[in-house]
């Protein structure tokens, strides 16, 4: 029994857990004296608006959700790229070419829901195809790659979107038509959701997106697929000796990871509350992934959690106007991505104190049966501290 | 003729901020740290040099002394990248954590930073800071008078001249001096290479890090307050993704400041041909397609990722980089 609970507490994923808890104390910390810095008479108000606006009503609370699902699609984005030793910057991209496809599926082509959301996966996928090619073939380093095809991405589909009259509002030329005005199809069904929270917002997309993220689990961690891209990010010159196909494996996480954040896009324009603006700037939905994915170690069932948390605080953060500026939220995100880039070295002086008493012990334990062997407690340390470091986010 | 001498003008001013950003970064790579964070280190270097601009407006000091007030404005951007390139130093060569997660946590902290800083100071929604206009060099601060026409080569010097184009063209004088020429640059250099070897023949890694990092600080600060006076509309707590088409820029100079003068140069043209399409008589103008200019403003990204395929296979970035270094795997 004991040991049990001893395998609990030295569990890898206890630990990355307390290590994000503990970031997100300090972030929060953070974030109130920087709210008392700037207005130290109203810092209580807005410390409460974060902390509980998310979740003062059935309304917020679908808010909330409605905001998470892209989130959790656009951080599972991140997320699986960055455990195959990828880091794709371009979400963004992938997100705005997928809600693309998906309004062009539902509302040029008529198409119901789940196809128009198929198309937004493809769209990603096409666009998350580039980045992983120019990687695989050329070397060139995906961080640029993604980067620029951002902007690519950005700025064709703004270019497309202005040439098919059918898509665009007839009213203000820089917006796509309102959804339920122009199939009422594509629009994701709520089952009953909206009127159980009584808001519009509200639709089955977060229970999509949960299952989403643990097809994404499983494959990770329970197929040979998934072994092979990991093995692949651990270290590219082992996996190639070991016979797998490393250039191939990085197209396909590209093309997953892009696909993942194409979902993202279709979700949120699927809606029927979003309407997509023509704007000469990067959607900010991609580049939240970023931190969703870090502040779970990449672990996708931890995802689900970080994107509720990152859309709950968001929701509190629109709530502190006008008394605040809503970028507060974003410091605050920031500071605990900072903290979490030391999770690791945080999660490694937890391993190594709690092996070094363990070590000790078996010590004594050895010193009592006389039968001594001082290697043996090195070898676990080495041991553990390693499985620790297999469990981080890779770059 | 005007409007290329006007073209070749915009070009300088743009490719100033992407040369000293890339020189910045350049620096920290050398080193062996990425540096990802350049965009929010031009953010916070341009969000400080701006509200001293405004701060030495409203004294009155800087309309009697506009070039004396400019250079403080480059050394309070330059202090300010700096300050905030150290948070990555700390980060990623002291607590060895990844590097380009801590970069990407500074990216996210300076643009959200500086909205809550001007909103704090310049009240609600108003969150452009106006940069004055004496920071402009005109003909009469070297006693010429300007003529009614402007012929080319007043077009070309004096339409966009501000201090920062001269001072950062010294800088690249002596980057390619400390880089080549210097102990310290053979060193910094080794360091980003092979710092196991560096280590070994008594070189500090460590130190020599953070100073990569730190003058790549300094330059990327410089080069968000030349980006903010390049784009002319003010301060606006952003600097339009400058900082990773800088980090482009490097690699397509392939980590050599005077290759990365060129690349700056060319980038900079494809960006000026985007947003002038309208005015140049000779580029097609595709009448049947609504707002073209969407296919100008992509140019310079396509061009890039172009450029970027073709010369992969030459590109050689320092060994090190991106590897937090551990004294015992020496």
């Amino acid at each position: 029994m004991t040991t049990k609970i001893k395998k609990f507490v030295q569990s890898p994923g206890l630990s990355s857990f307390f290590a994000s808890v503990a970031s997100i104390g300090i972030g929060l910390i953070f974030g109130y004296i920087l709210l008392a810095f700037i207005n130290p008479s109203m810092s209580f108000y807005g410390l409460g608006k974060i902390l509980f606006a998310g979740a003062s009503s059935a309304e917020k609370i679908s808010k909330v959700l409605y905001q998470a699902a892209p989130l959790m699609l656009t951080g599972l984005s991140v997320g699986f790229a960055f455990k195959t030793g990828l880091f794709n910057i371009g979400a963004t991209g992938q997100y705005t070419v997928g809600a693309f496809f998906a309004l062009y599926a539902g509302i040029v082509l008529k198409m119901p829901w789940w196809a128009a959301l198929l198309a937004a996966m493809l769209g990603g996928m096409i666009w998350g195809a580039f980045p992983g090619v120019c990687k695989a073939l050329f070397n060139v380093n995906e961080v640029i790659t993604s980067i620029m095809f951002n902007w690519i991405g950005l700025f064709a589909v703004n270019l497309t979107l202005s040439n098919i009259p059918k898509i665009l509002d007839k009213i203000s030329a820089n917006r796509t038509v309102n959804l339920a005005a122009a199939n009422k199809s594509a629009i994701i069904p709520k089952w009953g959701l909206d009127k159980l929270f009584g808001s519009p917002y509200m639709n089955i997309s977060i229970l999509i997106t949960a299952a989403v993220a643990i097809i994404i689990f499983i494959v990770l961690n329970k197929t040979t697929f998934g072994y092979e891209l990991k093995a692949c990010g651990y270290n590219r010159n082992a996996s190639i000796y070991a016979g797998i196909n490393a250039k191939r494996n990085i197209v396909l996480s590209m093309v997953i990871s892009g696909g993942l954040a194409g979902i993202g896009g279709g979700i949120y324009y699927l809606s029927g509350t979003a309407q997509f603006l023509v704007i000469k700037s990067l959607l900010n939905m991609g580049f939240n992934g970023i931190p969703v994915a870090l502040l779970a170690t990449s672990n996708p069932v931890g995802i689900i959690f970080s994107s509720l948390f990152i859309s709950y605080i968001q929701v509190g953060g629109e709530a502190m106007q006008p008394q605040f500026s809503p970028e507060i939220i974003n410091i605050i995100i920031s500071v605990i991505i900072y903290l979490s880039a030391f999770s690791m070295l945080l999660k490694g002086l937890i391993n190594r104190i709690l092996t070094r008493q363990n070590a000790r012990k078996e010590k004594e334990k050895v010193l009592h049966s006389s039968a001594g062997n001082r290697g043996d407690g090195i070898v676990t340390d080495a041991a553990i501290s390693n499985k620790s470091e297999s469990e981080g986010v890779t770059k | 003729m005007i409007i290329l001498a006007d073209i070749m003008s915009a070009t300088v001013i743009f490719a100033i901020p992407l040369l000293v950003v890339a020189l910045g970064g350049m620096f920290s790579e050398r080193s062996g740290t990425i540096n990802i964070a350049l965009e929010g280190i031009m953010i916070v270097g341009a969000l400080f040099s701006c509200l001293y601009l405004v701060s030495a407006d409203k004294s009155g000091f800087g309309a009697v002394h506009p070039i004396l007030a400019m250079f403080i404005a480059i050394l309070v951007a330059g202090l300010a990248g700096i300050i905030f390139s150290l948070f990555l130093a700390l980060a990623s060569v002291s607590l060895k954590a990844d590097q380009t997660i801590g970069g990407t946590a500074l990216n996210m902290f300076a643009p959200a930073f500086a909205i809550v800083l001007t909103w704090a100071i310049q009240g609600q929604g108003q969150t452009t800071i106006i940069i004055p206009t004496w920071v402009r060099i005109t003909q009469s601060a070297f006693g010429l008078t300007p003529g009614k026409d402007p012929n080319f080569f007043e077009t070309f010097i004096f339409k966009n001249f501000y201090l920062t184009t001269p001072v950062v063209l010294v800088l690249l004088a002596i980057t390619v001096f400390v880089i080549y020429k210097t102990k310290f640059g053979l060193r910094l250099r080794a360091c980003g290479e092979h710092p196991q070897a560096a280590d070994s023949v008594g070189i500090n890694v460590y130190a020599l890090r953070y100073i990569g990092v730190a003058i790549s600080g300094f330059l990327g600060g410089i080069g968000g307050l030349a980006f903010t006076i390049a784009a002319g509309s003010g301060f606006q707590s952003t600097v339009a993704g400058y900082g990773f088409f800088a980090l482009a820029v490097m690699i397509f100079g392939n980590w050599k400041p005077m290759r990365i003068f060129g690349a700056a140069l060319f980038f900079a043209l494809f960006k000026v041909i985007g947003s002038y399409s309208a005015s140049i008589p000779f580029l097609p103008s595709f009448s049947g397609i609504k707002n073209s200019d969407y296919i100008y403003t992509m140019l310079p990204y396509i061009v890039t990722m172009l450029v970027l395929v073709f010369t992969s296979k030459k590109s050689r970035a320092p060994k090190a980089e991106g590897i937090p270094y551990d004294k015992s795997t020496r």
